[in-house]
């Protein structure tokens, strides 16, 4: 019994929790995974419950192949094909993961507009720079006008984008040139976030579209929505509101909860309340509260994507991924755990119940029944921070014995953005991306992969994430990580510089080395993954590497997905022209056509294309397959000549 | 290791950037802010300061907001454990470095004037040089630009001995590159080493004797910058293009020699910001991976005899050696070496003994290739210190060669026998003069080796236009006096023909677009009555180097339809500079400086330009360092027009363009010229004569003003009056 415990996890401490919350009488996901299995027709697509004649079920054959009377029986009561209701499911997910993010951005932008418009007490604008680099982008006039009028006009503009209604979103700008003609001729270039969204809903409703084909388009379209849209402005006006991050030094693990001190641990995705939060469990009046309870102090950490976002632009610990949130209140020692929006068990309540802590959720879009909700308002944002952060502290003292924090702190480097990558590999004077471009030209870097994505209890915990890092950089392939695979990354120690020599390949070492990088860099949140779009954008930019993301040698995966915004984020992956491998499981075999179609002719149509191994070593190779076929292709699959320069080749040069 | 490097570097930030500081404040206490400070004789103030940050330092005080920045630079010393990535960190310190660098010697400008004897070559004990001016600077720039210099070396401390450094300096001059040197190990300078073994330092040798600090490794960067802001057309304060230019054009590199200081390293990382990598001696860490230099950062640990091959290649440089069959060194670095006093073996000509050279044709079965022939004594049969008289006949012959190209293969004999180290050369034709060192013939060096030198080099450069030549040398007086008769007669010939070309008689016009590896848009059209305004190129030449390198930097350009006869503006010229400036430029005119001058690199020999009040124009070469009645010295004239523009009211052109009869004809021509320095009026004084005799003002030259009569429009425009100089007479300058 010990030993099927210890399978739920790599990581000591969580094996160690979930040992606690046994002992302790409390349920967890690893339980209830335990307990129910996924269901077998549901996961693979084959069930249609869009009307009130079903839900129908229409699952291949077991234990043989498929035969064409067979196929023929497999429709809904509506006469919808296994592949049409396959292809309706797999949209749904992109609309659900693109809201998800989009609403997110959307937020972001409410605020942004608020702060512009001197409503928001509190927040200002912390990156001029990057204020003025989004205005010229999206041709907003700078001339001499102010900051806060200049962020207006970004502020109306990017809402104005999500219910725009027709042309092409104005983000899409910052994509490859190829890329968005691409995109033109496929007919996928989404005309406003929402309206695709909107759209997916509406062709997957009883007897609307039921080409899959047609469907999958559909799907893309709204995909890039999020990336190049909701995601994409979301990342850009939370650089210019809270500072674009820069690398910085944190700690990760349940092991940075502090027994003496108040432990608030902020949960969820969105920065806006946190970044609040950050700033009042500083203030004197906090601190000397917290000690008039009995603590030595606020000890705030994060989790899931929130903690990803206090990470890179304060530093602030996190405790945890997805399948740790449980756990973090098995120690006994949170005081509050402050939530907002996404990936958020509401078992945690229950869990929490067991224990002495308080639930707080935030948003309005958000509340589970039990949990104490102190909204938060963006109008007065210092006022619920405050609010919550008492109700934290004047917790403390109800804490039950028992408390127990396993595990040491891990330490990481994080902080990557587009911004500091070009900046990291030439200082202030000679930035760009041209080190990286060259160091894949000469193979001491193999490509480039983004690994990403969420916790999934059906697999153990963070092995599948680590496994396949460690095999990629192994291998000399850069490893670009968001949301949770970045945490698991974090608290298996790679991602600090010393890591290179430890886990690294030769070539990637050494690059490591010079620029002084880990061999796997944070680059924050699931929405910024969009900056990983945007990396891939200037590395094709920079030169060298053909003219497009897919020319380049680089993959995606999330090996151990589980959200409808895994989707979304791989299928504007795939539209971009990555190839992405998921693990775990695909919510499409149960039909072979939409499969195919997904992994194989989405290929010719956007170079990028899904695929699908569980195995995340096996996975890993799939895309180092795919980095080998893209440096053939490139014709830098052998080491190429020194070339020494004479005059007549200086004169060839083109004027800088 | 490139984290040990960072935190060195990051260190001697503090320290370096730390000591200006305090020099600064000292200074300041003693002189003030507004005491001036600079180097001499230059237009780009600091010039790292200048072209990278766009500051212009002129005053003491003027340094506070640089200080400040270098200090914002600098970034906290690297953690040991979990460092925060300090690639970039480092390299932003290696720049603070160079601004800092540059306040520290300002200020040794200042409190120690004469500490440099700010000239090309050594004064008296004195080897410490200092900046280069903006003289030295476009005269050894145009090595840059042609190609005779790809780069230079910036060494620094001082090798084991006296011997490996004269041979790892010889090994950088044979690869023609310059050696910059400066800094101090274990009590001994790579210059003071030079000198101990012998060896010429100074400008003309190649062998650049900074300063005895590291802090002089500023001038070199100071060099690299200008030639980005001079050249290549980069605004000041662009630093991005600042840097990619150096990167992508000037081949220069680091050799620190002995152990690497703090400092050294901080240096070398502001090195890599300009792409220039950096090969040691030592076992200092490397950094290998490619990127902001164009291959390897730092490699180190190389041997002596082969940190010059090294460094070549790591820089990605191409440098073709010549193979000359001689026993000295060859090449262009020893083109500047004087021979001097009791080291003269043997001098020739240069008004002692008669002396010419003569290049002309002859039938292929009249040469046997390769053959050199003395005609009288040589270096064995007479002794230390004397003199003869010489000729020196080069007969060549081949199915391409013309009666044309003889001149241009005369003009050779002077570089190639002045780039063997020990060979003198000076002068051509019938005032040609020779010195030969004693160090030379001691290697063997006899004067059979003149001629393997231009049977070699002659046929490596111009292999294209003929196919045999052969070499006499005479030294016995009568024969010298018949060849120079023969010669003097050909001369005359030539001078005529030249003389008559104009640039109705051709179709064809000749592009120069040899500068581009530096100055990537500027594109020279050359017709026979407008030489290249470098100097070195006429339409001879041009025409020659095309039947020799056809797919090369001179191509015909035909000329086409006549757009303006009197301005001179071809539709044929118009279409390939277009082509060639990148679609920088679509027109110019050949004829004009009012209206769409012809654009200049930035290396001329001469600059004019309109002087409104005096209804005219004047002229300056870049030899003279003074002002000008346009308010700018030539320096900033050349800072302002260079690097590919077309800039109304100046023009580049060459000394021997002055006389020549389409010299601004569209504007109304040599009458125009109101001012030029004394000393190019010297310079040309027979051509100027003849020229005002020709358009029939022979008083012409006495109307001319110079920097005697005044270096402003309102102190020479009496002068003008009172002599009646036709300019003011003339139809307004400015229609």
């Amino acid at each position: 019994m010990a030993e099927e415990k210890e399978t739920k996890s790599i990581d000591q401490a969580s094996i160690e929790l979930i040992e606690k919350a046994a002992k302790d009488g409390v349920n967890t996901v690893f339980d209830r995974a335990d307990a129910m299995k996924p269901c077998p027709i549901g996961s693979v697509g084959s069930c249609c419950k869009n009307c009130s004649m079903g839900p129908c079920r229409v699952p291949l054959p077991k234990g043989r192949e498929e035969t064409p009377e067979d196929k023929q029986k497999r429709r809904g009561v509506c006469g919808a094909t296994a592949e049409t209701i396959a292809a309706r499911n797999f949209i749904r997910m992109v609309a659900g993961g693109a809201a998800a993010h989009s609403d997110h951005g959307r937020g972001v932008a409410e605020l942004f507009l608020a702060v512009a418009k001197g409503k928001a007490p509190g927040y200002e604008i912390k990156d001029e720079q990057k204020l003025m680099q989004v205005a010229l982008d999206w041709g907003i006039e700078i001339g001499d006008r102010s900051n806060n009028e200049i962020a207006v006009d970004i502020g109306e503009k990017a809402l104005a984008e999500f219910g725009r209604q027709e042309g092409e979103l104005i983000t899409l700008r910052k994509a490859p040139l190829k890329r968005q003609e691409l995109w033109r001729q496929q007919g996928v270039s989404p005309r406003g976030i929402d309206r695709e969204i909107v759209e997916i809903m509406h062709r997957t409703h009883i007897g609307v579209d039921q080409d899959y084909k047609n469907l999958l388009k559909q799907g893309v379209r709204a995909a890039i929505g999020d990336g190049w849209g909701g995601s994409m402005i979301a990342t850009e006006l939370q650089d210019i509101l809270f500072g674009t991050p820069a690398p910085v030094l944190g700690k990760a693990n349940l092991g940075v909860l502090e027994k003496d001190k108040v432990n608030i641990i902020i949960h969820g995705h969105e920065p806006l309340l946190s970044e609040m939060i950050v700033a009042v469990a500083q203030e004197p009046e906090m601190i000397e509260l917290a000690k008039s309870k009995g603590a030595k102090g606020i000890n705030l950490s994060g989790m899931c994507c929130t903690a990803n976002e206090i990470l890179m632009r304060h530093g602030v610990a996190i405790a945890g991924n997805f399948l740790q949130q449980e756990l973090a209140i098995v120690t006994g020692a949170v005081d509050a755990m402050v939530v907002d929006v996404q990936c958020i068990m509401q078992s945690i309540q229950t869990v929490a119940e067991c224990y002495h802590t308080k639930i707080i959720t935030t948003s309005p879009k958000a509340k589970i029944p039990g949990a104490v909700h102190i909204e938060f308002d963006e109008h007065d944002a210092l006022k619920s921070a405050r609010e919550i952060v008492k109700t934290a502290i004047e917790n403390f003292p109800n804490r039950k014995g028992g408390v127990y924090i396993p595990g040491e702190p891990v330490n990481q480097i994080a902080g990557f953005s587009h911004e500091t990558i070009n900046y990291l590999l030439g200082g202030l004077f000679r930035a760009s991306y041209r080190p990286l471009n060259d160091n894949i030209i000469n193979g001491r870097i193999r490509g480039v992969a983004g690994v990403v994505g969420c916790n999934n209890a059906r697999v153990k915990h963070n092995e599948g994430h680590v496994n396949m890092v460690k095999e990629l950089i192994k291998n000399d392939v850069l490893v670009l990580t968001t949301g949770c695979n970045a945490i698991a990354c974090a608290e298996a120690g790679l991602l600090v510089p010393e890591a290179a020599r430890e886990f690294a390949g030769k070539g990637l070492a050494e690059v490591c080395e010079t620029v002084g990088i880990p061999p796997v860099l944070h680059l924050g949140s699931c929405v910024d993954n969009s900056r990983i779009l945007i990396a891939a954008t200037a590395v094709v930019k920079d030169g060298g590497l053909g003219d497009d993301i897919s020319e380049l040698p680089v993959a995606g995966a999330a090996p151990e997905w589980m959200s409808e915004k895994a989707i979304s984020i791989g299928q504007y992956f795939v539209a971009s022209g990555v190839y992405t491998v998921f693990g775990v499981t695909w919510p499409t075999t149960g039909s072979k056509e939409v499969t195919d179609f997904l992994f194989k002719e989405m290929e010719e149509m956007y170079g990028g294309m899904w695929d699908f191994e569980p195995d995340p070593i096996r996975a890993a190779h799939l895309m180092i397959a795919h980095i080998d076929k893209k440096r053939k292709a490139l014709g830098i699959d052998k080491a190429r000549e020194r070339v020494l320069y004479d005059m007549e080749m200086r004169r060839e040069l083109d004027a800088v | 290791m490139s984290k040990i490097i960072a935190s060195a570097a990051i260190r001697g930030a503090y320290k370096i950037i730390g000591n200006a500081e305090k020099k600064w404040q000292e200074a300041m206490d003693k002189w003030g802010a507004k005491e001036p400070v600079g180097f001499p004789n230059t237009a780009y103030y600091l010039p790292v300061i200048y072209g990278i940050l766009g500051a212009k330092v002129e005053k003491l005080g003027d340094m506070e907001p640089v200080l400040k920045r270098c200090k914002a630079l600098l970034p906290p010393p690297v953690r040991e454990k979990y460092p925060l990535p300090y690639l970039a960190p480092a390299l932003d310190a290696g720049m603070a470095t160079f601004f800092a660098g540059e306040l520290i010697e300002a200020i040794r400008y200042l409190e120690q004037p004469d500490f440099y004897t700010k000239t090309e070559d050594p004064i008296g004990d004195n080897i410490w040089l200092g900046a280069a001016d903006d003289v030295i600077l476009r005269k050894r720039g145009v090595e840059f630009v042609d190609g005779t210099a790809p780069g230079f070396a910036a060494v620094l401390g001082a090798a084991p001995t006296s011997e490996i450094a004269a041979s790892i300096a010889q090994e950088l001059q044979q690869k023609n590159l310059y050696v910059f040197m400066c800094a101090e190990y274990n009590g001994k300078r790579f210059s003071e080493q030079l000198v101990e073994a012998g060896v010429q330092v100074g400008w003309s040798t190649r062998l650049v004797s900074f300063g005895p600090d590291i802090s002089a490794a500023i001038f070199a960067a100071g060099f690299a910058t200008r030639a980005a802001l001079t050249f290549g057309g980069v605004e000041p304060g662009d630093y991005r293009k600042v840097l990619i230019y150096n990167k992508d054009r000037i081949f220069a590199f680091g050799i620190p020699l002995g152990y690497v200081t703090d400092e050294w390293y901080a240096n070398a990382l502001g090195c890599v910001n300009y792409g220039f990598p950096v090969i040691a001696d030592t076992p200092i860490p490397e950094i290998l991976p490619t990127g902001v230099c164009t291959y390897e950062h730092v490699v180190s640990n190389v041997p002596h005899d082969k940190i010059v091959s090294r460094a070549v290649e790591v820089r990605g440089l191409k440098v073709a050696v010549a193979e000359v069959p001689v026993p000295v060194a060859y090449g262009p670095a020893f083109e500047g070496e004087r021979v001097r006093g009791e080291d003269i073996y043997l001098e020739c000509g240069g008004g002692r003994t008669p002396m010419v050279e003569w290049v002309t044709t002859k039938r292929m079965d009249e040469i046997e290739d390769g053959k050199v022939e003395i005609i009288g004594p040589d270096t064995a049969d007479i002794t230390a210190g004397s003199r003869l008289p010489m000729a020196i006949t080069v007969e060549v012959a081949g199915r391409e060669m013309q009666d044309d190209f003889e001149p241009i293969l005369e003009r050779q004999i002077h570089h190639l026998l002045n780039y063997a180290q020990g060979l003198m050369h000076i002068g051509q034709r019938d005032i040609a003069w020779i010195r030969l060192a004693k160090q030379a013939v001691d290697k063997g060096f006899t004067l059979h080796h003149i001629g393997d030198i231009l049977h070699a080099k002659l046929h490596q450069d111009f292999g294209g236009i003929f196919d045999k030549v052969q070499v006499r040398i005479y030294t016995e007086e009568d024969k010298v006096k018949e060849i120079e008769e023969k010669a003097r007669a050909v001369y005359k010939t030539r001078d005529t023909r030249i003389e008559g070309m104009t640039d109705e008689g051709v179709e064809t016009y000749y592009s120069c677009t040899l500068c581009q590896s530096f100055a990537p848009g500027h594109v020279c059209t050359i017709s026979p009555e407008r030489t290249g305004l470098c100097g070195s190129y006429n339409w001879m030449d041009c025409k020659a180097s095309f039947e020799i390198n056809p797919t090369g930097p001179n191509q015909p350009v035909e000329k086409g339809e006549c757009l303006d006869p009197k301005l001179g503006q071809w539709k044929g010229v118009n279409e390939f500079i277009y082509k060639a400036s990148r679609q920088k430029i679509d027109h110019y005119n050949f004829y004009s400086i009012v209206y769409d001058p012809m654009t200049t690199c930035g290396c001329c020999e001469c600059i004019a330009a309109i002087l409104p009040m005096c209804n005219g124009i004047m002229t300056v070469n870049r030899e003279y360092t003074g002002e000008t009645p346009c308010g700018m010295k030539f320096t900033t004239l050349a800072g302002t027009i260079g690097g590919g523009l077309s800039t109304p009211g100046f023009i580049g052109h060459s000394k021997y363009n002055v006389c020549q009869r389409k010299f601004i004809s569209g504007d109304g021509g040599f009458e125009r010229l109101v001012w030029m320095p004394k000393s190019l009026k010297e310079e040309i004084a027979d051509r100027i004569k003849a020229r005002a005799e020709e358009i029939g003002i022979p008083g012409l030259p006495d109307m001319i003003a110079d920097e005697t009569i005044g270096v402003t429009e309102e102190e020479i425009l009496p002068f003008l009056e009172e002599k009646g100089h036709p300019a003011l007479k003339m139809d307004p300058l400015l229609g």
